[in-house]
């Protein structure tokens, strides 16, 4: 199959600008984020849906990119890691990950981001509880953990909920 | 190996009944593709047979919950997301919405559909035990029309189904009865999110007079398919709540299922572990005012 015939152009919202790719329809959205607009802030873990690495907001719901087909993707709306560095919404979050130590080595940080982002979203005033369940889908292997929740109570605390 | 996207195709109809139609003229041509949190982790490994895809995700026909006077019907492309949040699912069948929560973490809950775990078929599917503890009714849609099967003969060995090649998954019934009944429900796993159960259970029961009037017992991952059982109910219907009988539950249980070891759990601990559970359901159940689970 040659490219011209399997490639198709899909539209999509990426970082609030809309986005004309080709790529083929079961393409990973991960791999059209990171490849072909260079939005490598998206990182790939696993890439079979256990560790939140690749995650990233489609039409306001978390999801992991490395399971979700370009051709699934079409038309919505996507927030990638590099959108949320720019939105004065998650300042707290971002300064709250540096002075808690919620950031090492760095690969899993942008889907915890993005995880405790839509957290926030949907419980503005988390409980402990309901920060391990919403972050429960990211696996960091440096941290332990505890700094990450921490920094993202105290996000919380300092109204990262907009 | 990762598998070359050039290699696949995705053909996206966009409706119910286009999707239908496309089976039809392709029977078993074509796999559907919902959330992705099996197919795409197939396709990630390379070990995705299928090479030409229909994508299901979103359609609006599949994608509800109609609420009516006797039972509700659970579109099979409601995501576990959907069933958490909905609020008959969480009042009515806690079963459902407790498993609902403990699959993956919640980038998997807004993907992962209640068809496709019923589709794909693992003993270990979260779901599948409640569904046979509430006596679940599968709607199969195809170009022959649809037809309406007892989830529990739904799965006729280890992920051999009774599904033709055109067939899909459109609706799974839960017959509105069970708000009279303790819930029990539980999973033993490394770990509650992303961690596959090594055991998982899902228990109704019902008293009168003393007397268990209905007992209704499904586990996960101990045999080819998710387990009702139905004999260890048979011990448990009719009779008073006595440690006897308790202990001829557990008896029962564990020669009524059929575990393996493998990469998770081994026979004797999952044959050990249901025991306790089906124990532990009996302690709810004689004492209600613990509350569900």
């Amino acid at each position: 199959m040659s490219d011209s015939v399997s490639q198709c152009e899909f539209s999509l919202r990426v970082n609030g600008v809309q986005t004309f790719v080709r790529a083929c329809s079961m393409e990973r959205l991960l791999d059209v984020l990171r490849e072909k607009l260079g939005l490598t802030g998206t990182k790939e873990g696993c890439g079979e849906g256990e560790c939140g690495a690749c995650a990233v907001l489609m039409d306001g719901e978390l999801v992991d990119s490395c399971l979700v087909p370009v051709v699934q993707a079409a038309g919505s709306s996507i927030v990638t890691i590099e959108g949320l560095a720019v939105d004065s919404r998650f300042r707290a979050l971002r300064e709250t990950f540096l002075e808690y130590g919620g950031a090492q080595c760095g690969i899993c940080t942008p889907g915890m981001m993005l995880a405790a982002v839509n957290l926030l979203d949907k419980k503005p005033a988390p409980t402990m509880d309901d920060i391990r369940e919403g972050l429960s889908g990211n696996l960091c292997r440096c941290t332990g953990y505890a700094q990450i929740l921490e920094a993202v109570a105290e996000a919380a605390r300092r109204g990262a909920a907009r | 190996m990762r598998s070359d996207p050039a290699d696949y195709e995705i053909v996206a109809p966009g409706n119910l009944q286009d999707v239908v139609m496309l089976m039809g003229d392709n029977p078993g041509a074509l796999l559907p593709i919902a959330g992705g949190t099996d197919v795409m982790v197939q396709y990630a490994a390379g070990t995705l047979r299928a090479r030409k895809l229909v994508n299901i995700w979103n359609l609006p026909d599949l994608r509800r919950v109609e609420v009516l006077a006797a039972e509700i019907q659970i579109g099979a492309g409601s995501t576990y997301t959907d069933l958490r949040e909905h609020a008959v699912v969480k009042s009515e069948f806690p079963l459902l919405s407790r498993a609902a929560s403990w699959i993956g973490g919640i980038s998997n809950q807004n993907r992962g559909t209640l068809g496709g775990n019923i589709a794909n078929a693992s003993p270990a599917g979260d779901s599948l035990p409640a569904l046979l503890a509430y006596g679940a009714e599968l709607i199969l849609v195809s170009v022959r029309g649809e037809r309406r099967v007892a989830y529990r003969d739904f799965h006729k060995d280890y992920k051999k189904m009774d599904l033709a090649a055109d067939e899909l998954i459109r609706a799974i019934c839960l017959a509105r009865e069970f708000k009279p009944y303790i819930s029990y429900t539980r999973k033993v796993g490394t770990r509650n999110a992303q961690a596959i159960s090594k055991v998982c259970m899902a228990a109704l029961g019902r008293m009168e007079h003393g007397v268990i009037a209905d007992a209704r017992i499904a586990v996960g991952s101990v045999a080819p398919v998710p387990l009702r059982l139905m004999e260890t109910e048979r011990v448990l219907n009719g009779k008073r709540l006595e440690s006897s009988i308790a202990l001829l539950a557990r008896k029962t249980a564990a020669e009524e299922i059929r575990p393996i070891d493998d990469i998770r759990s081994t026979a004797r601990y999952r044959s050990a572990v249901v025991g306790n559970l089906v124990a532990e359901f009996l302690e709810r159940l004689g004492a209600p005012a613990a509350g569900h689970e």
